[in-house]
């Protein structure tokens, strides 16, 4: 013990965390998000068992009456699968991080001499983890059940990693609700009454010409309509979309609005 | 053995300055204006009952809490305009477990090392050799949630002792534990203080107080109602005290009155004993009270005259404040002063 004692001698005290500090601690705090997912294979649940079930459901049950057959739907509804499933597994990240401000814990990370920021920045790299493991998840099912992306695996791969970047801006969204809101499942509850209808009422599952005029006008204007574009256009013949402008685009002013007021009411919080 | 934080402290005196600290939620004052002074070096203990402030006034301390009034320094820095700097002179424990129960404890010791800025190898080096001293070596890659209470206390101070802070905060550290861990808590608290850190610590238990602290403070409702060395909270309340017990429950009221009669203070009740004490300025009043009791005819089944106990200090001191609030009619009663401990 008596070989640590020098800690805070007076000429090394500084005023507040430098930049490299805070790239550590927030990558060690990514680090400790890690072990968590890692700890809590229930918490996998949204991310593995939930892709797999649904992207079969879909597929089986729904893919005749959409398509004409099975594989003529997998085009569709697997692009669309990843884009619901990864936007999905985003509001994680905002009731995760709610409860952690409530633990114990989280009283020795703000009596720590850390980058106060360190624990939001990790839990959302940590989170980029979630969503990789979803994506590759139900790329993989779709390929096992027949699905052959026409854009081949590079552009799947870009594709994938489009939907990860839009997944933790998205992210921020539902971070902000976790630090202001008062209870985990309150954040669970909001963040699931905004993205349920923002799912569905997208061309992630059915072709949009089947909707009435007045929701097909709300579905194009759908950011999640757009992602699902770029993805399939992405896979399915390797181009490069609008859509996909306008999806990082859209990705970029979210961070750019929700990063600023989630840093700010966190600060605040702790 | 060195200490170089000691010599580079702006103000090294104190280690704590609190001024007129308040924290008020909704209309309650949870700390009502609380000054607190702790010497570097030494064990200083917040003493009081449930709902006293203690964890509100540590909190503050250790900038986990922004005061509403008052001022906190720390070691000679602003504990809310230079928080950084003071969080790298302190450490806390918290009164709930202040690590993480979704890890293991190796890993709890290994996160907290590489945040305080440990290389790889150092903070693994650390981790070890804090499992080694706190006996948790064989529970080291168990989840958490199959420790007991008194083993995640162990590792709590643990994940405090990474690095020897100057200022250590533990609050309630012994609170759930068997007398052995106890014990064990107590000689580490010791350690820390002999190896150069400052102790605060917060605790309901007077023994606690007693033995380990240089100097105490009382407090009750949000503020400090008594300070001084335990030697010196004792003789407040007399430089002896009387003890002693009826063997008729139906004589109690009137022993009481006779004793609060010929000593001409306020005597107490311990309600499952029986037992009555008071303080006493002078021994040889014994002699006019066992003549009042024998010209009564109230007989005793024990007395006897002691230096009081830290117990009494605190049943004095809280007692008296119970009563002051309570309606008058209830001050009569008996029972009424020692039920409103809590």
């Amino acid at each position: 013990m008596n070989a640590s004692a020098a800690r805070g001698a007076g000429p090394q005290l500084k005023h507040a965390a430098g930049f490299g500090q805070t790239v550590r601690n927030s990558l060690t705090m990514a680090y400790r998000g890690l072990l968590k997912i890692r700890h809590t294979p229930e918490q996998w649940f949204d991310i593995t068992l939930q892709p797999i079930l649904f992207t079969l459901m879909f597929t089986y049950i729904l893919g005749g009456a959409i398509s004409g057959d099975v594989i003529q739907y997998l085009p569709v509804i697997v692009p669309g699968m990843i884009v619901q499933t990864v936007i999905t597994a985003s509001i994680v990240t905002g009731v995760q991080l709610r409860e952690d401000m409530e633990k114990g814990v989280f009283d020795r990370f703000k009596s720590l001499p850390i980058a106060r920021i360190a624990p939001l920045a990790g839990a959302l790299m940590a989170d980029t983890v979630r969503y990789a493991v979803a994506t590759v998840l139900t790329f993989t099912i779709g390929y096992l059940i027949g699905y052959r992306p026409e854009g081949g695996l590079a552009h799947v791969a870009v594709a994938g990693t489009i939907v990860i970047a839009c997944a933790w801006s998205v992210s921020w969204i539902f971070a902000f609700f976790g630090v202001i809101a008062r209870s985990a499942s309150g954040v669970q509850g909001i963040s699931m009454m905004v993205l349920l209808p923002l799912t569905f009422a997208s061309n992630a599952f059915v072709p949009v010409h089947t909707m009435p005029i007045w929701l097909q006008k709300f579905v194009h204007l759908n950011p999640i309509s757009h992602l699902v574009t770029a993805v399939r256009d992405l896979a399915n013949a390797g181009t490069f979309s609008w859509d996909l402008a306008i999806s990082l685009t859209g990705a970029a002013v979210i961070v750019a609005v929700f990063a600023p007021l989630t840093v700010h009411a966190y600060m605040r919080r702790t | 053995m060195d200490h170089p934080f000691i010599t580079a402290m702006p103000n090294s005196g104190w280690a704590v300055e609190a001024r007129g600290l308040v924290k008020a939620y909704g209309g309650h004052r949870a700390v009502n204006g609380v000054d607190l002074r702790v010497r570097t070096g030494t064990i200083y203990s917040v003493l009081g009952p449930n709902g006293a402030g203690k964890t509100t006034t540590m909190r503050m301390l250790a900038t986990l809490l922004r005061p509403d009034a008052g001022s906190a320094r720390i070691f000679g820095y602003d504990a809310v305009k230079q928080p950084h700097i003071v969080r790298q002179l302190i450490a806390v424990t918290g009164q709930y477990a202040s690590v993480d129960e979704s890890l293991t404890a190796y890993e709890n010791l290994i996160l907290f090392a590489r945040l305080l800025g440990l290389g790889r190898a150092a903070a693994r080096r650390r981790a070890a050799e804090l499992l080694e001293q706190f006996g948790l070596t064989e529970a080291a890659n168990r989840s958490l949630k199959q420790y007991s209470g008194g083993m995640r206390r162990r590792l709590d101070l643990a994940a405090s002792l990474i690095v020897q802070s100057p200022l250590i905060f533990l609050d309630e550290p012994t609170t759930g534990l068997d007398p052995h861990t106890r014990a064990k808590m107590w000689d580490m608290i010791r350690s820390l203080v002999k190896t150069g850190s400052t102790v605060l610590l917060t605790t309901q238990y007077l023994e606690e107080a007693d033995q380990l602290a240089d100097r105490i403070a009382v407090m009750d409702r949000g503020q400090v109602v008594a300070e001084g060395t335990a030697d010196e909270l004792k003789t407040s309340v007399g430089t002896s005290s009387l003890q002693l017990r009826v063997l008729h429950a139906r004589d109690i009221a009137d022993a009481r009155h006779i004793v609060e009669h010929v000593l001409q203070v306020q005597s107490h009740l311990t309600a499952e004993s029986g037992k009555i004490t008071a303080p006493m300025k002078n021994a040889d009043q014994l002699a006019d009270l066992l003549i009042a009791f024998r010209t009564r005819g109230i007989p005793l089944v024990e007395i006897s005259v002691q230096k009081p106990t830290l117990d009494e200090v605190f049943m004095s001191i809280i007692g008296h404040r119970a009563a002051q609030d309570a309606p008058p009619e209830s001050e009569r009663s008996n029972g009424a002063r020692e039920g409103t401990n809590g």
